[in-house]
């Protein structure tokens, strides 16, 4: 079933505060080998001008992820989940995330497209404080797979 | 300018630690029973995985965890890792495209695996040294 079209340019209401934790940082940044004491320091943090330990530039995923699937979940959009391919994905960083932050998801869907029976979308995910503080922006871009 | 190459080994162990750390836990990561029926030739990387060590790389080169202004990848080609002790290896080189006024360096980043792209349009912009 090709994707609808309409669902361009909507824009989903903000998701639950997501909190930061230090030991998650800690525990994400060990996972993909990264050492720098600023991921699990939080004084080596302070040297560098945050107030605690900072995430590794993919971090956000994990929060963004999470959010995406209000869209991805959508039953009026109607992703079929076992055909999805993460295609693209891309960050814009306004600053680091770092310990202590409750980060606040906004989804919204900035393409929709049917070519060569696959599927595309496109989501944009403005990734800022409870306090309304921009921090990052996530885009992702996935494919559906046609049937064969 | 190119800049030094760097390696990362990844190994089926990464993954299931990887997945726990990042909530990912699509089974194409873990089981090859669900990867071969899915038409993967066994258990893949997670592509988020692949960006992380990337980017591992993008922070060294930057000198510093924190320099990333922007990072994008495709993820072009799914990289296979065997159920052994070595796993498979990432390579991943750069080279600089531009140096801007206001401190910014963009690159243009390869990501292999067993001598093919993995990732394309992959770019990176870094804060240059403050």
């Amino acid at each position: 079933m090709p994707l609808d079209p309409s669902f361009v340019g909507r824009t989903y209401p903000p998701t639950a505060p997501y909190q930061v934790g230090r030991e998650k940082i800690r525990e994400f940044a060990s996972a993909i080998g990264a050492t720098d004491p600023a991921h699990h320091d939080p004084e080596a943090a302070r040297a560098l001008g945050h107030t605690d330990v900072v995430a590794p530039p993919t971090f956000p995923v994990i929060v963004t992820m999470a959010a995406s699937s209000q869209i991805i979940e959508d039953p009026a959009l109607g992703v079929d989940y076992s055909r999805l391919v993460h295609g693209d994905q891309r960050f814009a960083y306004t600053r680091p995330v770092v310990a202590g932050d409750e980060l606040v998801c906004t989804n919204t869907i900035e393409d929709v497209s049917t070519r060569g029976g696959h599927g595309f979308l496109t989501t944009r995910t403005d990734v800022s404080t409870v306090g309304g503080e921009p921090v990052v922006a996530v885009w992702a871009r996935y494919v559906i797979r046609g049937e064969a | 300018m190119e800049l030094p190459a760097q390696t990362f080994q990844v190994t089926r162990a990464d993954l299931v630690r990887y997945a726990g750390a990042s909530g990912d836990f699509n089974p194409i990561h873990w089981s090859d029973r669900v990867a071969t029926k899915v038409g993967l030739p066994g258990v893949i990387a997670h592509g988020m995985f692949t960006m992380a060590l990337v980017g591992r790389a993008v922070t060294e080169w930057a000198g510093s965890p924190d320099a990333v202004v922007e990072y994008g990848v495709r993820f072009t080609r799914p990289v296979v890792v065997p159920d052994d002790d070595q796993g498979t290896e990432i390579e991943v080189t750069a080279r600089v495209r531009e140096v801007t006024e206001d401190g910014l360096t963009r690159l243009e980043v390869t990501a292999t695996c067993l001598g093919e792209k993995v990732l394309s349009q992959a770019r990176a912009t870094i804060r240059t040294a403050r």
